[in-house]
């Protein structure tokens, strides 16, 4: 049935509200599915019985995923941002002496401050110091394989390591991982919550890698890629690669104070 | 052209992978590295609230527990306060409660549990009731982009039902993925949950 019309009136009456600033209500801008690996990627076997078939439930971002756990330099040791230290025994660990750098964004380009960045990763010969990796490597007895910082006041982080091997894993029977350093990081709510790994330019097993290509956009694959960045270089000590990582953005709400934004 | 906009784009999630316990959890890998460790604890002695564990476990597509996956929770306190300065609701805030754990799964049993306090009810910035509920994030090895789903508390039915969370859930029976059930064990309250990934039980995830 037809809706009656509204009533005519005087157009001079029926203006606008003055207009004030879009007061957002400072949950996170959508999160672009097509830039993340889909659950269900075959390539990758092991996600095709850990993939959920249901369509995933959109919930407009409440107080519960707006706010998140917070984190100070309490939390952390002083040596935990230096691989080449925190675990070594009787010397230094065997392998390409590396400083990885960057930071971390939001979308809207602003940096994220005092957010913890948590980073794991194999040794020089490709073995993670974990009860379950088997790989025929040796252990690195001065070489523990994890570390983790807090972002400065402008986002930025930095830890020195060495540069990880490439190691075989079972998918197919001579799959390979690229070199490549896992990383954990927070943000300013839970919804910003994040864990994806870093590759080194010019690895060649970077294109046939399962997991790498798990990721359907070729310029997201892309910006998982660190370049060598040789002005960051320590002369006769370390090489440098840059690494920076965006999380959400945030729609912002005036009214607040908060640290990560407008 | 009509000017560029210049955002950015997140960067891509890929998995945790089988050894994520080396740098969230070391102590599991094997091995002791930081003075400071985080943990599946998240109540100290002055924690205000109902001490109860939380104890799961998350299925895969053909019934089998992951033994290798990793949680994280994030709450509110007794109060329905979350530690955290976006949150200025009226109740208490308590420094010392994080409201932030995390937990891997036992290597054999891929059993996961929690010490934690039973979180109050929230209301929302718009003023709306949310039941009491918990937080929760999911990687692993063959999970390519963590997961969040949430635990609501069997024992709250009349705060349940009228959640604005739960009611988005079209089919009723899928609502109940998410409840814990509440029992008592050797004097201590226990609430169990099963994460089914896929299946006729699979639990609801959300897009937050």
């Amino acid at each position: 049935m037809n809706a009656q019309a509204p009533a005519l009136r005087d157009p001079r009456l029926n203006r606008p509200e003055p207009f004030t600033p879009p007061l957002g209500d400072g949950g996170f801008f959508q999160r672009d599915r097509s830039i993340h690996p889909p659950a269900h990627a075959p390539g990758y076997k092991s996600s095709v019985l850990r993939s959920p078939r249901q369509a995933l439930l959109s919930l407009e971002n409440s107080i519960s995923e707006i706010t998140g756990p917070v984190f100070g330099h309490n939390d952390l040791g002083p040596l935990d941002n230096d691989l080449i230290r925190n675990y070594a025994k009787d010397g230094d660990p065997v392998g390409e002496r590396i400083i990885v750098h960057g930071r971390v964004l939001d979308e809207t380009g602003r940096g994220v401050p005092n957010t913890l960045v948590e980073f794991w990763q194999a040794n020089a010969g490709g073995r993670y110091r974990h009860k379950k990796d088997t790989y025929v490597a040796p252990i690195d007895p001065n070489f523990g394989g994890c570390g983790r910082a807090l972002t400065d006041d402008t986002g930025y982080y930095y830890f020195r390591t060495v540069k990880p091997g490439p190691y075989p894993w079972r998918n197919y029977v001579n799959s390979w991982r690229p070199a490549h350093i896992h990383f954990s990081v927070f943000g300013s709510g839970f919804a910003q919550r994040l864990i994806t790994q870093m590759y080194f330019e010019g690895d060649p097993l970077i294109p046939v890698c399962p997991i790498l290509t798990t990721i359907p956009d070729k310029d997201a694959l892309d910006r998982l890629v660190a370049p060598l960045d040789l002005n960051a270089s320590t002369p006769f000590d370390s090489l440098a690669y840059r690494f920076d990582i965006v999380l959400r953005g945030q729609r912002s709400t005036y009214f607040e104070n908060r640290t990560a934004g407008n | 052209m009509p000017q560029p906009l210049n955002y950015l784009k997140e960067t891509a999630s890929q998995t945790a992978g089988p050894y994520v316990h080396i740098g969230l959890i070391p102590a599991m890998a094997g091995f002791d590295i930081f003075e400071k460790n985080f943990s599946n604890v998240l109540v100290t002695p002055n924690t205000k609230g109902e001490r109860i564990t939380l104890e799961g476990r998350v299925l895969d597509g053909a019934g089998t527990p992951l033994r290798d996956v990793l949680l994280e929770i994030w709450q509110a306190n007794a109060a329905g306060r979350y530690n955290h300065p976006a949150d200025r609701s009226a109740g208490a805030l308590e420094e010392e409660f994080r409201g932030w754990g995390r937990a891997g799964s036992d290597f054999d049993s891929g059993l996961v549990t929690f010490e934690t306090i039973k979180p109050g009810a929230i209301t929302d910035r718009t003023g709306r009731k949310c039941a009491p509920h918990v937080n929760l994030w999911i990687v692993a090895r063959g999970i390519n982009i963590g997961l969040n789903t949430r635990l609501y508390f069997s024992d709250e039915e009349a705060a349940n039902a009228a959640d604005p969370v739960l009611n988005l859930i079209e089919q009723p029976a899928r609502r109940a993925t998410l409840i814990a059930k509440r029992s008592e064990r050797a004097g201590k309250i226990v609430y169990t949950f099963t994460i089914n990934l896929q299946g006729p039980e699979e639990t609801v995830f959300f897009d937050v």
